[in-house]
Formats: structure tokens, sequence, C-alpha cells
């Protein structure tokens, strides 16, 4: 009997104080929980903040950094084409003209190359093929730029120095109009050599968000169009390009994003000489390419701040360019369910 | 009638062609890149180029002070920058996931994940080497450390995302405070995700050349303190291919060979471990 008491009150007694510390411990740890909730979302929006203060400190640093430049030459800045140390007198034209003339080239080669690709990809190669071939494409853009550029520099200016140029030379240098830029001394390096080199570096960029893209194209339309007999050049331009036309131009300006601030490839082959000519096979220069060469030359206030100056106008003119593709492409991202 | 199909037909036969020769025109220039890296890099290989300090002009040397340097900033690259990546990967994924700062946040750091290098490189000049006044491996990690974390923030995000939200919702019901299943549980299940993503991510800081040039510019000597300037392997190529000293092209070559494989096999790596979680 008292055994029995004992026994109940035991359990009884131990119940209540396995009780009381339980419950305890559980709110402890609720109250851990969510203190330790909010200390982590904290934390972790700390770091989401840090990706904007690191791109507002870019913005702001470089236009800081640039204003000397902006305050002595003005808005004249963005039209001389001057670019003399001695005499202190800086112009960014020869440098803007550099840069989009070697980019629009690139792209000239890379846009109609890079559909190719994504319409072999998605549309002609054997399935077996696809993923291999498709790795191979997306391997050219993990290759640094620096190995482009001796490349370039070593191999392909060499090339185009004895085989093409020349050709270049005799036959569209006779275009009435348009003549004039592709005339001039065959020496493998300047403004051709570095879109040539811009435009293999974009391809892999521009066909693996194309390839994408057209995979995105829902099978319903697709499958539509072939049933009403479309071959499959009729199936790409008169259904997959018409569906995709805003996404396949956001692929474009990511890659020209990119083409525009490409810095080693291009300061191995464009010749870094700040004259402005009109020949494509002329040495020439770009924002990137200056500012890599000279800044650790630049021994004045205003030598440096006036390549910071470059640097502000290239990092603002490539930021609205991909915003521009963020947002060509943002709708198709939508389909595919990229984002929600 | 017969005719219009019969030109249908030659169209279509051209746009394959021309879509085929498109892609072997892609695939030419990777096999030319490639042959021309390993045939160069090939004869100047040695083992000198792991051993020997950076030569002057016209005497034989190796990379190894380069080597060290990179491989330093490189490691304190993602020391750095891999924690704070996936701590914002882990913001957009879980807890603001739907929020406005996780919206702005994707758009900015997929515009900073193409953003010129260069101008990162001048940025960490201004506020790392201008203030000290000097160049060094600090700058040059820094430099590093920014062009990785967008790289880091995107994929922990993306792979975070891929964890079945049933294991949220089971581990709330048992009432697990949401730290600790993100730590204990998400980032486990996301573990490849994670990993895949840094990797990635040393791949490309492995070659970037622009950011190092005004913060860890350059040193011909072996030195092991990361407060002063610091040799590494981009820059080196960089100056010893625009070189006149042959010995001094033969050895960018050498360092150009080593530095594509080490990004081709992490590379191919990557994508061999990221399809074997796939089949599993």
């Amino acid at each position: 009997m008292s055994d029995l008491t004992d026994v109940t009150n035991g359990t009884a007694h131990a119940t209540a104080s396995s009780r009381g510390p339980h419950f305890d411990r559980k709110a402890s740890v609720l109250k851990s929980g969510r203190w330790g909730d909010k200390l982590f979302e904290y934390g972790t929006a700390g770091a989401a903040w840090l990706v904007l203060l690191v791109l507002g400190g870019i913005t702001f640093s470089m236009a800081w950094g640039g204003r000397l430049a902006f305050q002595t030459f003005g808005p004249g800045f963005l039209t001389s084409s001057q670019w003399n140390a001695v005499t202190g007198d800086f112009g960014a034209l020869v440098p803007i003209y550099g840069t989009i003339v070697s980019s629009a080239i690139a792209l000239a080669i890379a846009v109609p190359v890079s559909i190719g690709i994504a319409l072999f990809l998605t549309d002609i190669a054997p399935r077996w093929m696809r993923a291999p071939v498709g790795i191979a494409i997306e391997l050219l853009a993990a290759i640094p730029s620096i190995i482009y550029g001796m490349w370039g520099l070593f191999v392909l200016a060499p090339f185009l120095a004895q085989h093409v140029e020349p050709w270049v030379n005799d036959h569209l240098g006779q275009w009435p109009v348009l003549g004039p830029l592709f005339r001039g001394p065959p020496i493998g390096i300047g403004l051709l050599p570095a879109g040539v080199v811009l435009g293999i570096m974009v391809i892999p960029f521009i066909a693996a968000v194309a390839r994408d893209v057209f995979n995105a194209v829902p099978a319903g339309i697709r499958e539509a169009a072939v049933s009403l007999g479309a071959t499959r050049w009729e199936l790409l331009s008169r259904v997959t390009l018409p569906y995709t036309r805003s996404a396949i131009i956001g692929a474009i300006f990511l890659g020209l994003g990119r083409a525009l601030g490409e810095t080693m490839a291009v300061t191995f082959v464009i010749g870094n000489a700040h004259d402005l000519t009109s020949s494509l096979l002329m040495p020439g220069n770009s924002i990137a390419a200056a500012i890599a060469n000279e800044f650790t030359e630049a021994d004045t206030d205003l030598y440096r701040s006036s390549l910071i100056a470059l640097a502000f106008l290239l990092f603002v003119v490539t930021f609205i360019i991909l915003t521009i593709a963020k947002l060509m492409l943002l709708r198709i991202e939508r389909i595919s369910g990229k984002t929600d | 009638m017969n005719r219009t199909i019969l030109r249908r037909r030659i169209v279509d036969i051209l746009a394959l062609v021309l879509a085929t020769a498109a892609t072997l025109f892609g695939l030419v220039w990777l096999v030319w890149i490639l042959f021309t890296t390993f045939v160069q890099g090939a004869k100047a290989v040695s083992p000198a180029l792991f051993t020997e300090m950076t030569p002057p002009p016209g005497s034989a040397g190796g990379l190894l002070n380069a080597f060290y340097g990179s491989a330093m900033m490189m490691l304190l690259a993602v020391a750095v920058g891999t924690p704070v990546g996936i701590a914002a990967g882990t913001y957009l994924a879980e807890h603001g996931r739907h929020s406005k700062l996780a919206a702005t946040v994707r758009f900015i750091n997929d515009i900073l994940l193409s953003a010129p290098s260069i101008v990162i490189g001048l940025f960490v000049y201004e506020i790392a080497v201008r203030t000290a006044g000097h160049f060094s491996g600090y700058a040059g990690a820094l430099a590093l450390a920014i062009i990785l974390l967008p790289i880091v923030v995107r994929t922990s995000e993306e792979s975070l995302r891929l964890v079945p939200n049933q294991m949220r919702e089971a581990a709330f019901a048992l009432g697990l405070p949401r730290w600790k299943l993100t730590i204990q549980l998400i980032y486990k299940a996301a573990m490849t995700g994670l990993v895949t993503g840094t990797l990635l991510a040393v791949a490309r800081i492995s070659g970037e050349t622009a950011p190092l040039l005004f913060t860890a510019l350059n040193n011909q000597f072996w030195n092991a303190n990361l407060a002063r300037p610091m040799a590494n392997i981009p820059v080196i190529l960089y100056k010893y291919a625009m070189s006149p000293y042959d010995n001094w092209i033969e050895l960018a070559w050498a360092g150009a060979l080593i530095l594509t494989l080490f990004v081709l096999l992490l590379n191919i790596g990557v994508r061999l471990l990221t399809h074997k979680v796939l089949k599993r």
C-alpha cells in the first residue's frame, strides 16, 4: 500500500517536476527561436543590402573620382578627341568610339551565330548531341578573358594580317560609301580584330540565353505550327522568333553589356592608340583598354580623374544596357517559371 | 504548288545547314584556343614553374610567387565573399522571398553579375588603395570578393529554392525555429548547389585580371604578406605576354595552360557533380 502511494506519489511528483522544466524549456526554445529568427532575418537581410551597397558605392566612387575631369572639361569631355598627358588635355571621344565600334562588330558576328547555335541545340541536333555541344559552347564562356587576349595577340592577329585583312582591303575597301572603313594597313591589330575577339567571347552568352528562351516556348504553340505543316525554318521564323522577340533582344543586350565592358581581351589586340581614324584596320582604343593600360601610369590627378570619369561613363552605360536586357527577359522568365 | 513546296524545302535545308555551320563556327574557336594554349603551354611547362620565382628578362625562372599570391587572394576572397553571398541568397530564398527588398536585390545582383570587372578594380582602388596609400594583396582579395559575391548570391538562391517546401512545413509543424531549420536542414539539402556555386565563382575569379591591375598590382619577389603588393597569375600573364622577351612570353604560355586547365577542370567537375545529383 505504502509502496503504491510512494510509487504514485513518486510518479506524480516526477511528472510535476518534469512538466515544470519541460514547459520552461519549451518557452525558452520558443523565445530563443523568435530571437534567433529575428537575428537571422536581419543578418541575411543585411547581406542582401550589401549587394545594393556595392552598386551604390561603385556609382558614387566613380562619379566622385571623375569629378575633377567633369569639372575641368565639362560636356566637352564627351566630344573632344584630344588625349594628351603632357598638356593635360583629355577627351573621351576616341575610347567611346572604339568601344561602340568594337562592340558593334562583335554583335554583327555573334548575333547570327548565336541564334544559329540556339536553333541547332533546340531543334536540329539529335538528342544525344545537345548536352555535350551545349556544354562545349558554355566552356567557351568559362575561358578567362586573358587567354582570349593572348590567343588574339599571338594567333588571331597574325592570321588576320596575313589572310583576312588583305582580302578585306581589296574587296570591301572598294565599296562606295563604307570603303574607307575597310582600307588600311593589314597589321592585325586594331578595331576590327578587337571586334572579332569580342564577338567570339559573347557568342556563348547570347547562345546560352537564346537556347533557354527557345526552350521556353510552350510546346502547344510549336506543335500547332508543326501540325499545320510548318518546316523547321518556318517554325523558327514565324512562331519561335516572333514569340520570343523581346527575350532575344534581351539576350543580345546582355551580350552587348559584356562586350562593352570587356577589358583584357580587347587590351591585347586593339592597339591602344588615341587616334580617331576612319579605318577599322587601324589601332584604336576602348574605354576599358585605356583604363587598364594607363591607370597605373597616370601621374597627375587630372589624368587619373579622366580615366575614372571614363569608367563612370562605361558603368552608367552598361547599367542601362543590362537593365534593358533584364526587363526584356522578365516575361520569358515568368513563363518558364524562373521567378515567381 | 510543287514549286512552293520545293522552295520551302530548300529554304528549310538552307536554314538547317546554316545553323549547323554556326555551331561548328562556335566550336572551332574553342578548339583553336585550347589547342594553342596546350601546344604553347606544354613547351614551357617544367617543374621549375612551381619551384622558382618570376625571373628578370632573359633568365630562367618559374611562377611560384604568382601561384602563391593568386591562391592566397582567392582563398581570402572566398572566405569573405561566400558567407556574405550565401547569407544574401538565403534572404532572397527564405525570409524575404516575396519582399520588395528581395526583388530589388535580385535585379541589381543580376546587373552586378555582368558589370565590367575593370570598374570594380577602380572602385577598390578608390576605397582601399588610395586610402591606404599603397597597393596590397588585401585590396586584390577584396576586388575578387566583390566579383564573386553576385555569383554566389545567384547560385545559392537558386539552390535553396530547389529545396521542397514540404521540408519547411514539416519543420514548422514540429516547432523548429526558422533559423535552425535553415541552418540544419535547408543548407544540408542544398549543399551540392551551394558548393557548385562557390566552385563556379572560384573558376571565374581565378582568371580575372582587370580588377587586380590596380589593387594587388604585381611583385617580382616572394611575398607572403597580404598587406603588400602581391604577384598573381593573371597580371603576370598580362605583363609577360605583352613583353618583348621570349622567356617571359614562354612563361606566360605555361601559366596560361595551368590557368586554363584549372578553370576547365573546375567547370567540368561541377557539371559532373550536378549531373550526378540530378540523376539521383
